[in-house]
């Protein structure tokens, strides 16, 4: 009973990182900490490789939708780990307080920007791109780029 | 690919893995956002480049966390696994039928859940 629980869960888990890009680990940890009683540690690592699997198959969802540029995605995910060391040095620097107070200070300035793009004063998507130098500096109007040669969607694509 | 893109994307890649490691809080969480307000990517791009990006990163936490520490119950991660495929593929679907400004709105009401979760948890 608590696994089909923790599945219905984690099934819910994977339609919130389709819909907003998220691995989903903010659902499946809870999922196996608290309905199949696994410790934290434990569940965190066994959540990764859910989300590693989730990502690859959201991504080649994604792809066939023309919405992903894998050329800026394989600079971020290399450079990433970069910034699991750069955590660490700053966390033996700076107090845990003084990191989560800087953390929501910046998860609330992009909710602030996400929230002006949605009333309409932020300028819409692909604006800096469109002034940009060619078409592999970024997205175009709309979010509908098609990189890394994807023959751009149609409008029957979906949307 | 200009020099001031590489290191916009470099700043992102950096904090993604940052604040992954300090709050276990970080990929698609700090990565979409930042695409869009460094890069005036589209909500769905954001959010595909997002999923893209964070392969590696599980990947190799996951590789981490199993092979150095045995931390990964794989076979549960695997059984679990099954319904959020379901669950990636139903919600990338659902995201193709509703507005942009959607998911940046729901995005947005995350963040600020997860600001209060760091200054009162």
């Amino acid at each position: 009973m608590d696994l089909a629980l923790a599945m219905v869960i984690c099934g819910l888990g994977g339609v919130v990182a389709g819909l907003i890009g998220v691995g989903g680990g903010i659902v499946f940890v809870p999922a196996m900490t608290l309905v199949l009683s696994k410790g934290q540690v434990e569940a965190e690592a066994t959540s990764l490789l859910m989300i590693a699997l989730v990502s690859i198959v959201g991504t080649w969802r994604q792809r066939s939708y023309g919405n992903v540029n894998l050329r800026d995605a394989l600079m971020i995910g290399l450079l990433s780990p970069l910034g699991v060391l750069v955590g660490v040095v700053v966390a033996n620097e700076v107090s845990e307080r003084a990191l989560r107070i800087g953390f929501a200070v910046l998860a609330l300035y992009m909710a602030w920007r996400l929230l002006r793009r949605v009333f309409g004063d932020d300028p819409p998507a692909g604006a800096v791109a469109v002034a940009g130098p060619g078409p592999d500096s970024g997205p175009t109007p709309g979010g509908d780029r098609a990189p890394d040669g994807v023959p751009p969607p149609t409008a029957s694509a979906g949307r | 690919m200009e020099s001031g893109r590489y290191w916009r994307l470099a700043l992102i890649g950096t904090a993604a893995g940052a604040f992954s490691g300090l709050f276990g809080v970080g990929g698609g969480t700090v990565i979409v956002p930042m695409l869009i307000a460094l890069f005036a990517y589209g909500e769905r791009l954001a959010t595909g480049t997002s999923l893209a990006a964070i392969i590696l990163i599980a990947i190799l936490a996951a590789a981490l966390q199993g092979g150095a520490y045995g931390n990964v119950d794989i076979s549960t991660g695997l059984l679990l696994a099954i319904p959020a495929i379901f669950g990636v593929v139903a919600g990338t679907a659902i995201q193709q039928k509703i507005p942009e400004k959607a998911v940046s709105l729901i995005f947005a009401f995350l963040l600020i859940a997860v600001a209060i979760e760091m200054v009162v948890g």
